[in-house]
């Protein structure tokens, strides 16, 4: 039964999965890479010593994105915020990522979206987590206000920020087990009583449902 | 009931006294916990005007209150609060579970969502409706008027 398989966690069917695929594929035409030339970020990261921790920088309609290695995070987020081009000091929102069944490796992201209000432009960097260690440096240290979205991500998704003061539950009850936001993590629920799964309504074979 | 027009006293029967007393001075707990809040605000403004029926007072504090219109869905985080509420109320107390979310879950079965908050507390009056227009919450107050017509006085003294 549909509702059973998604009440276990088994959601996104392989039709859902390659739906979204083929429409990534069409997004992909409004894509461009950046290069230090083209992006002032790119440049300021380069010239910070942090060229290699770029996996993938690009624009896609006039948005830009950096997905970034986590190891020196905090120093990427730094020159975000410091450098005189860039100065992103609003950090937006920290949103997490899960990508199983996406067949990406690795797992998880940070994403970090970041807004100057200097310059007035956005700019996105994402960092990549893996499963077997889902652990990343706190960005509590670069804007105080990656606090609290950090307890976020780690209550619903279970990645540790290292150096986070105060990483605890913020969403769930605090002796909650699990971290709901996982994509095998279960819906929850209970099952709907339909007419054709009800328990034991008595002479179900013969009285009709009301509904029909 | 007798009236005696010269003498100015009338009699009726102690159950019909205090249950018409009650029922016209239901003054709401205020539990607006998501969207159907809105609406039960929208009940108590000048259109479709909720004092008319005696709920002149949402009390904030559970203790001055009647009754609980649980409006909005419950979380599991916030079940034992509500309990906690619901008990700090004296009796006699009712509840009305307004809406699809505190009458059975609504749209949202899953794991943080109580589903239905009969799960907690004793439901009185269910409102269906996502949310329920503030006709239908008037509707649902008038229908537990008329059961706090019917109630015993020994009851729920």
């Amino acid at each position: 039964m549909v509702d059973t398989d998604v009440r276990l966690g088994l959601s996104g069917s392989d039709l859902a999965i390659r739906d979204r695929q083929f429409k990534a594929d069409v997004a992909r035409l409004d894509e461009s890479n950046l290069t230090p030339d083209t992006s002032a970020e790119f440049k300021a990261l380069v010239d910070g010593g942090l060229g290699d921790e770029i996996v993938i920088a690009k624009r896609f309609r006039g948005q830009d994105f950096l997905t970034v290695k986590k190891e020196r995070i905090v120093d990427i987020l730094t020159v975000m915020r410091d450098d005189p081009e860039c100065r992103f000091n609003l950090i937006s929102d920290i949103l997490g990522l899960d990508l199983l069944g996406f067949d990406r490796e690795p797992r998880y992201e940070v994403v970090y979206s970041l807004y100057s209000i200097p310059h007035q432009k956005r700019i996105v960097v994402k960092a990549q987590v893996d499963e077997d260690d889902p652990s990343i440096d706190t960005a509590s240290g670069v804007w105080i206000g990656a606090e609290w979205p950090e307890r976020e991500i780690y209550d619903l998704f279970g990645i540790t920020f290292v150096g986070h003061g105060d990483l605890r539950r913020i969403m769930m009850p605090d002796d909650w087990v699990g971290h709901p936001l996982r994509k095998d993590y279960p819906l929850g629920g209970e099952e709907v009583e339909f007419s054709h799964n009800v328990r034991d309504r008595v002479g179900a074979e013969d009285t009709p449902s009301p509904l029909f | 009931m007798g009236l005696e027009t010269e003498a100015g006293f009338m009699t009726a029967s102690l159950n019909k006294i205090v249950n018409w007393a009650r029922r016209n001075s239901l003054w709401p707990a205020t539990f607006g916990l998501a969207c159907c809040a809105i609406e039960m605000m929208a009940s108590t403004d000048s259109r479709f005007d909720m004092s008319r029926f005696g709920s002149e007072a949402f009390r904030a504090s559970p203790r001055q209150a009647d009754v609980m219109i649980v409006a909005g869905r419950v979380c599991k985080k916030m079940a034992p609060v509500l309990r906690q509420v619901y008990d700090q109320m004296p009796e006699p107390k009712w509840v009305i579970a307004m809406g699809d979310c505190a009458s059975n879950g609504g749209v949202f079965n899953n794991y943080a969502v109580v589903q239905g908050v009969d799960q907690i507390v004793p439901v009185d009056i269910y409102v269906p409706g996502c949310p329920p227009s503030p006709d239908a919450l008037i509707y649902a107050v008038m229908q537990l008027q008329k059961k706090v017509d019917n109630a015993v006085f020994s009851d729920r003294y």
